[in-house]
């Protein structure tokens, strides 16, 4: 208690309710692993035994292997393009002085605001209005739009945090607009690019309702996972389904979220 | 020496923080209505010293009372002391007025006598009429005096300001000086300040704490210590020092008989009980102590000759340094007047004699740090 | 191909140009995929649909019927109840989350940031089947008490309700609304804090008149955060909420499947919008007010 200044006292009620909110924040995600080895139908307690049975069914399940491969294909897509907008944006927005800046970026981060099944329903009445066809396209398409704001974002702050001379010292040195892009600006803001793949790819891999809205008949994986919700005895595959891809998710944001704030005045460090 | 009458009294106080002494065994008494500074360069522990007092760092040994009682375990909130923060810490949500009146909720007073002391306060630190204000529309020397008014409105015996007026212009801060020093004597409470600034601290105090590495090197009046530094690094700290290599070559009846490099044999009267012959020791002198004439001054038996390195002009007096045979350092002198003959003048290369009266030389013990 | 030296004069000179030409890609994606179908969904929404012809004259039936018919009206006010208990209850058990990482956590900050905002990128319809399965009839907690003997008979209002939208909902937006809560927490200068207790504050006076004020932007984008994209959820009432947790969501994307009525759709999507956006600008109206008076 003498070491720590006056101001900063611990406080063990405070304390323990930090650990029950985790706990809360964590739990009910955790029965998800906990019931796909359970030998049981029934997502029930009492637990009856070890087993991985669902596993093995959920990897021989061909439907699910094709919307995997779906959530793939337009996870990287939509990543890539949203990142490639995003830095765009970011480095247009930080280097440049616009008129009419704010309201613009304003727009573009509406979607971060904006229901996202208002963003579906009329992005689907504009395709249909066009004669575009419902497909894989068109899912990343709206993709691209929930992930641009969030590609923004992370970019923004990264290029924000390293200073503008770098680039001019480039052009000082004789390259032209191009190639100090990739040889200052890219290899300086890379954490976020990665930062930025990362989150987009997660978030378009999780994201249902969108999906639903403008697909057609090749499901990504969650729209395959809402179908099999209704069948009762593939619930404990879809638990196997569901643990897997938590496992990857946690995992995946974790280095996300680190190596975005790792290094930048994102989030003040702790100060004493 | 921790005295029992004393108002405040810090005994035997050490804070450590994981392996760093911040303060080591500091022993102080502090009387009620003194304006006492704590004065040390950066990083020696002065600070911390007042946040103890404060209440926000807890000793890691020894004890603090004020007014008798024991501070350990007496949270800030509960102490009769205030701070002025060396950030103003003035509250952003709040206006002028409700700022300084913020601690009165503490202490239950509310309504028209709450309104009556805040307007008072405003008028103690000149200020009246700027309640409405908020912190943004507010100069760095306006901020300081709402950070001193939020203090003194709940009248606390002892007040702690943490080098209040660091931030301030040199102008600003010298007006601010004067009406600190006003304030405490018209008020007649404690002021407990703490400064790097050693002009600042032998301005105002009447008494100061020279710290350096967590400890106390010297606690004493100003005069006291500018004339009678206990050591070296605090002779160095307050104001300018020449020092010259010196050892003992004879003791007779208070009286040391130095050889000092280049300077030749000099008489110090001294008692101190380091002193034995063949002992290395430092002679110090004051720039201001010394003088200088192009001809060897006849109504002085203390003189040595050398030659002028620098000589800068500054209005009121002048600097010089003057290179004498046998010293590697230049020797500093700060003269009010020189004696020059008509037609000469001190210059850049002249042959100087350096003059000065015999009880204007120090001795400090070599080894003592 | 003469005015391309002129182009390029010209976007020399003005950084504005230069800066909007690189954001152009950006804009026109969003431009594509938000605006250009906003326009779209609201001028559908004055049509009439007939079988499965459109008819494009101009026409307010739709809103009309939105208007007097009492289900709608019912599912509106039902979505922004539910939006703002879930908003309220989830501010309420994130901000003395948020407080214990900002005041109390000093070393390995980023990991307690992490942990705290990690299920929040986690796929959103397990998190919901997750509550599902919690509070089923057949369900984890039932399924847990009778096993340790607690209950005889499953409770049955855990699930289907309005209560395990709301629960479900809050637990889905805590790892992320905490957020503005923790970064207007960790902003405020601990210096202020010291300079209240000296000035005579003990810790509940010195939370409620500094460190609650000063968070209070934080609070406000949280609630703000949690609220308008809660009116328009669809998983959760489908999966938790039961015939009477339905939401307008549901109701919207029946028009767009089964009901196949694009048009009526697309209104109460615009109607929703609408009035979610009223409340918003009154709430900020509402809020600046009172920030202003408390500070």
């Amino acid at each position: 208690m003498k070491d720590v200044p006056y101001i900063s006292r611990p406080n063990r009620p405070l304390g323990v309710y930090a650990i029950l909110y985790l706990a809360f924040l964590y739990i009910p995600v955790l029965f998800l692993p906990l019931f796909s080895f359970n030998d049981s139908l029934f997502i029930a307690f009492p637990l009856r035994g070890f087993t991985t049975n669902w596993y093995q069914q959920m990897l021989a399940d061909e439907q699910m292997h094709a919307a995997l491969m779906n959530s793939i294909k337009v996870g990287a897509a939509s990543s890539v393009i949203a990142t490639i907008l995003g830095v765009f944006g970011a480095k247009a927005v930080t280097r440049f002085r616009m008129p009419g800046q704010k309201p613009v970026v304003a727009v573009i981060m509406l979607p971060l605001v904006i229901p996202e099944i208002i963003l579906g329903v009329a992005l689907l009445i504009l395709l249909s209005r066009l004669g575009i066809p419902l497909s894989l396209y068109t899912i990343t398409l709206g993709h691209i739009l929930i992930c641009v704001p969030f590609s923004m974002a992370t970019l923004i702050t990264r290029f924000e945090g390293f200073d503008k001379s770098m680039e001019e010292a480039a052009a000082d040195l004789g390259d032209n607009a191009w190639w100090a892009f990739w040889r200052v600006t890219v290899p300086m803001v890379f954490p976020g690019i990665l930062a930025s793949l990362l989150l987009c790819f997660t978030i378009s891999f999780d994201e249902f309702i969108m999906a639903f809205f403008l697909a057609s008949t090749e499901p990504t994986l969650p729209i395959f996972i809402w179908g099999q919700l209704r069948f009762p005895q593939k619930l404990p595959s879809v638990l196997a389904l569901g643990a897997c891809i938590l496992v990857i998710s946690f995992v995946v944001v974790f280095f996300s979220q680190w190596l975005s704030r790792r290094g930048t005045s994102a989030l003040p460090e702790a100060g004493v | 020496m921790a005295t029992n009458n004393a108002y405040i009294r810090i005994e035997q106080v050490s804070k450590r923080f994981g392996s760093v002494v911040a303060v080591d065994q500091v022993d102080v008494s502090i009387a009620g209505g003194e304006f006492f500074s704590l004065l040390g360069a950066s990083g020696c522990g002065k600070t911390t010293l007042l946040r103890m007092l404060a209440g926000f760092e807890s000793p890691t040994s020894g004890e603090i009372y004020i007014d008798g009682a024991a501070m350990s375990g007496v949270p800030p909130h509960k102490r009769p002391t205030n701070m002025v923060f060396q950030n103003y810490a003035i509250f952003p949500h709040l206006n002028v007025h409700r700022n300084i009146a913020y601690g009165l909720r503490s202490e239950r007073v509310t309504g028209k006598e709450a309104i009556k002391r805040v307007d008072e306060a405003l008028e103690l630190v000149k200020l009246q009429g700027f309640g409405d204000r908020r912190s943004n529309e507010l100069s760095g020397g306006q901020r300081q005096r709402v950070a001193l008014a939020r203090a003194l409105i709940r009248r606390p015996k002892v007040l702690l300001l943490d080098e209040p007026l660091g931030a301030l212009d040199k102008k600003l801060r010298e007006e601010m000086q004067l009406e600190l020093r006003a304030l405490q004597q018209s008020l007649n409470i404690t002021f407990i300040f703490v400064t790097h600034d050693q002009e600042e601290a032998m301005a105002l105090s009447d008494r100061i704490a020279v710290m350096s590495g967590g400890k106390t090197l010297q606690i004493s009046t100003p005069k006291k210590i500018y004339n009678n530094p206990v050591n070296a690094e605090v002779a160095n700290f307050i104001g300018q020092m020449n020092f010259l290599d010196a050892s003992v070559v004879g003791l007779a009846n208070g009286e040391a008989l130095l050889d000092v490099a280049g300077w030749g044999r000099l008489k110090v009267s001294s008692r101190a009980e380091y002193l034995r012959c063949g002992a290395n020791v430092l002679a110090a002198i004051r720039p201001e102590k010394l003088r200088l004439s192009d001809r060897r001054p006849a109504d002085s038996e203390n003189c040595v000759q050398g030659v002028i390195e620098a000589a800068a002009y500054l209005g009121d007096r002048s600097h010089f340094h003057v290179a004498v045979e046998g010293n590697d350092k230049p020797i500093a002198v700060a003269a009010q007047e020189v004696r020059v003959s008509p037609g000469e003048s001190l210059d850049r290369g002249s042959r100087v004699w350096i003059s000065w009266a015999s009880d204007s030389l120090i001795l400090l013990d070599k080894a003592e740090k | 191909m003469k005015w391309l030296p002129r182009l390029r004069a010209l976007l020399m000179r003005s950084e504005a140009l230069r800066g909007y030409t690189l954001l152009s890609p950006t804009l026109i994606v969003m431009v594509f995929s938000m605006c250009a179908p906003f326009a779209i969904m609201v001028a559908m929404s004055f049509w009439t649909q007939h079988a499965f012809e459109f008819d494009t004259s101009f026409s307010l039936a739709n809103y009309k019927e939105a208007v007097d018919s009492p289900v709608y009206e019912a599912l509106l006010v039902r979505s922004l109840k539910i939006a703002g208990f879930c908003a309220i209850a989830t501010v309420l058990i994130s901000y003395p989350m948020a407080y214990y990482v900002a005041f109390h956590i000093h070393r390995r900050k980023l990991l307690w940031i992490i942990l705290m905002t990690l299920p929040f990128w986690t796929s959103y319809l397990l998190r919901v089947f997750a509550w599902k399965i919690i509070l089923g009839y057949n369900g984890v907690i039932n399924s847990g008490l009778k096993t340790v003997g607690l209950i005889e008979q499953p409770l049955d209002f855990l699930l289907y309700s309005p209560t395990a939208v709301v629960i479900t909902l809050a637990h889905a937006w805590a790892a992320f609304a905490i957020l503005p809560l923790y970064v207007s927490l960790e902003k405020i200068d601990r210096s202020l804090l010291e300079a209240a207790a000296d000035l005579g504050d003990g810790p509940v006076a010195r939370f409620l008149r500094i460190t609650f004020p000063l968070s209070l932007p934080g609070v406000i984008a949280a609630m703000l955060i949690i609220f308008i994209p809660t009116v328009g959820d669809y998983v959760t009432p489908t999966l938790v909420g039961g015939p009477n947790g339905l939401m307008m969501a549901n109701i919207i994307q029946a028009n767009f499947g089964k009901v196949n009525n694009w048009p009526m759709g697309a209104a109460l999507a615009v109607g929703m919008m609408v009035i979610v956006a009223v409340i918003t600008l009154i709430y900020m109206w509402v809020t600046r007010k009172a920030v202003e008076r408390i500070a």
